[in-house]
């Protein structure tokens, strides 16, 4: 039996913006000709661009011997890896047992209405990219979130709000 | 030049979350303004372990305990401790419900019960700094395995000493190495497992980062013993700290000659590298983590053949864990006779916990086998907060289970805690009290292991896809009779047909809730409520006759569903409320009920 795929003519429905690829270039000379070296290559790339754009995985498998579809593969199997654009600030919400039982998801529901945003996406001014990880390794903290390098701990619904603030007005006040 | 005081101050990542570093950053200042500086040295450590209570200094030789420090405290302290010799008593430790502090850390209860041996050089070394580490015996075991030992006696001697692997399994480490030497190949490669993934455990993060130069001590130690010459340590991404210091360790070890070429000047080669893991709890498995080495996927194959005969790139490998290592050299230098008097008949030694949830003294201790459950919760974590109730704790992660408080007497030692249904583990051990539900727990570690599946076996990836599903709709109130049954028959066969540890022991969680608290399952299923008052869905919220009409709800309710005239009651509009409980988290009068 053949199976006739109801859209033929797939695209990929990944964005693919124009970045400078030639940023790469030094990358893939660091990592020339070393067996097993395609994760630290996406994390390089990732480094970067802060995503792995489509464009990037052409280079790279082209380049780097590798096929389009192992990469892929291996982006998608990690959670590290991520193939859309993000917001400038990335907040990560520790749900490890210990933030859990200590009311994270009620800090992600928080965040989730202070930003109009759902997990996993990011925001329509793309300055905030909102997302769950599964252990910051900070227990002591719970519950914590991250926002880019700065960490926040022992955390109640009511603090989400002057967080969230207090990097608007940052943003605010760069743009003048 | 020598000091007649040291600072320490913890610089472990919780502590350095709480501003650790500004402390530092002032009192060196101080100190310098005082003209101190040439008697007194501020010292950056590993993690404490006391993580509740950071940023922690500890003076020496003094032994005074410093605790919950800020910048703007300080002066103060510098000023009557280390100028006018007057310690001060409302910067350190008081026990929770009682009046009197504690000045010094060994007379600290969370302190005083452990016994440390992985941890044996924590807060007391900067770990920076390979000499620190030296200073404390350090590589005198490496030395002693290469003028005084055959690769028989380092084997013989690990045997002896009853060490069984801490990441979680608890195979025997001299037997792993014994059968690696005895695997025919010249190139073998040694392996430490950092990748630690399980949610609630951070044993092996902070052994790196307070003394990342144990670990790579047990390395070359392993190394000799099976006669490996490259090493490699996969380690977390998300750790950013410990892969710093164990990236200046490795460095420092070089300049040292303790790695590279001709190590010691006897001939011995070896080096090690560092391997970033991307996010995937699965790779903690040793057949998927070797994959993940070598750039691909990290989904399990079968075994055997076992990596101690076919591993890295297909020779043979030797994998161990983290604190597995850093117990090595203690064992070298001290004699297994010493580490075997240590602990029960079958498990020898310490083990190292991260002590988290509702507890306490959040934090990292070490703790002879044979301890029971109770003395870890109660003597060294202080107990439950808030005068609540101690209900169980969840031991080995998403792959064990919960122990109820009734199994409070149980032991620390890996036959005991398997016959409770949970397991040893690398070390999680997240407590819970009355308000934790443990329907809500079970759905969290199975939506854990349902996300973390490769996706290889058919059982794992869609039989824990479907016990996340009947968890959802129970804890919804939507449960029906029969859920329980179909839990307990897809958990079977989940576990039967699953080719890793991952599938093998995600039914756990469940199985070991639905033996104790099964009376909770039924609570949901048959009268659609959570006795612990968590889950969401089935709760409503009001407000009762203490309300004086403040407002404050009103102002935080995300759908405007509280509504009422001020100074009078009001009322909550149930058809709008969508139970977030930010009414019940802002009112100051409990004038909010929920049912």
């Amino acid at each position: 039996m053949r199976i006739k795929r109801k859209n033929q003519s797939r695209q990929c429905s990944l964005p693919d913006e124009k970045v400078d690829l030639t940023l790469l270039d030094e990358l893939l000379k660091k990592y020339s000709g070393k067996q097993g070296s395609m994760i630290s290559l996406l994390q390089g790339t990732q480094e970067i661009y802060h995503y792995v754009p489509v464009s990037a995985i052409k280079k790279i498998a082209k380049e780097a011997n590798l096929s389009e579809s192992d990469i892929f593969g291996v982006i998608t199997f990690y959670s590290q890896f991520r193939l859309n654009p993000v917001g400038k600030y990335i907040i990560k919400v520790c749900h490890g047992t210990a933030c859990h039982v200590q009311n994270a998801p009620d800090i992600t529901n928080a965040l989730m209405i202070e930003l109009n945003v759902e997990d996993g996406k990011t925001t329509d001014d793309r300055l905030f990219t909102l997302e769950s990880v599964s252990c910051l390794g900070c227990c002591g903290l719970a519950p914590v979130i991250t926002v880019n390098e700065d960490v926040y701990g022992k955390l109640k619904r009511a603090d989400i709000h002057k967080i969230i603030q207090q990097y608007k007005s940052l943003e605010e006040k760069q743009n003048g | 030049m020598e000091f007649r005081t040291h600072i320490m101050v913890c610089a472990g990542t919780a502590c350095v979350s709480c501003g650790s570093f500004n402390v530092k950053k002032v009192l060196e200042e101080e100190i310098k303004k005082r003209g101190l500086d040439k008697e007194i040295l501020v010292v950056a450590t590993g993690c404490q372990g006391f993580c509740a209570q950071g940023p922690i200094v500890v003076v020496q030789p003094d032994d005074i305990f410093y605790q919950l420090l800020t910048p703007e405290d300080v002066p103060f302290l510098v000023e009557e401790h280390f100028l006018k010799g007057r310690p001060v008593k409302k910067m350190m430790y008081t026990p929770p419900g009682e009046k009197t502090e504690i000045p010094t850390m060994s007379e600290i209860g969370f302190f005083n019960k452990q016994r440390l041996i992985a941890l044996r050089n924590k807060g007391l070394i900067d770990a920076e700094q390979i000499d620190d580490y030296i200073g404390r015996n350090g590589y005198n075991a490496l030395i002693k395995v290469l003028t005084e030992m055959t690769q028989d006696d380092v084997i013989k001697s690990i045997k002896d000493s009853g060490l069984r692997g801490r990441g979680g399994g608890g195979f025997p480490t001299g037997l792993k190495w014994e059968i690696c030497k005895n695997s025919k190949g010249d190139l073998k490669y040694i392996i430490c497992n950092a990748d630690e993934g399980d949610p609630g455990a951070y044993m092996d993060r902070s052994i790196i980062e307070s003394d990342p130069h144990s670990v790579i001590e047990g390395m070359l130690i392993g190394a000799i013993a099976i006669g490996a010459h490259e090493g490699v340590v996969y380690i977390r991404t998300e750790y950013p700290l410990a892969i710093k210091r164990l990236e200046t360790a490795i460095e420092q070890a070089r300049e040292y000659g303790l790695l590279g070429k001709d190590i010691l000047g006897k001939g011995f080669d070896f080096d090690l590298r560092i391997k970033q893991g991307a996010g995937a709890f699965v790779c903690g498995e040793e057949t998927a983590l070797l994959a993940s080495i070598e750039g691909k996927r990290g989904m399990p194959n079968k075994r055997p053949p076992f990596p101690a005969e076919s591993g890295l790139w297909g020779k043979p490998t030797n994998i161990n864990n983290v604190e597995t290592w850093a117990n090595i050299p203690w064992i070298i230098l001290n004699g297994a006779d010493r580490f075997a008097s240590i602990g029960t008949e079958k498990s020898k030694g310490t083990k190292v916990f991260s002590l988290v949830g509702k507890i306490n003294n959040t934090g990292l201790v070490e703790v002879p086998m044979g301890i029971t459950l109770k003395e870890i919760i109660f003597d060294i974590g202080g107990g439950v907060p808030n005068g609540k109730k101690f209900k169980a704790v969840q031991m080995g992660g998403p792959s064990g289970g919960c122990i109820p408080a009734e199994l409070g007497d149980t032991i620390i030692d890996y036959d005991s805690v398997n016959a409770t249904g949970a397991i040893m583990g690398s070390g999680g051990m997240v407590v819970m009290d009355e308000t934790t539900c443990m329907v809500d727990v079970a759905k969290y570690f199975l939506n854990f292991t349902q996300a973390e599946s490769c996706g290889k076996c058919t059982f794992c990836r869609i039989g824990t896809k479907r016990m996340l599903e009947i968890l959802q709709r129970i804890c919804e109130g939507k449960g029906e009779e029969e859920d329980i049954e179909k839990l307990q028959e897809l958990a079977a066969q989940i576990k039967d047909s699953s080719l890793c540890g991952l599938g093998q022991t995600a039914p756990n969680p469940v199985l070991t809730t639905l033996k104790y608290f099964r009376h909770e399952y039924e609570a949901h299923i048959r009268d659609k409520k959570c006795p612990a008052k968590s889950c969401k869905t089935l709760l409503t919220f009001e407000i009762n006759d203490k309300c004086i009409g403040c407002g404050a709800c009103a102002r935080v309710c995300p759908t405007k569903a509280i509504t009422g005239e001020k100074k009078k009651k009001h009322l909550i509009d149930q058809a709008k409320c969508i139970k977030c409980g930010a009414c019940f988290d802002i009112c100051k009068f409990s004038s909010i009920d929920k049912n």
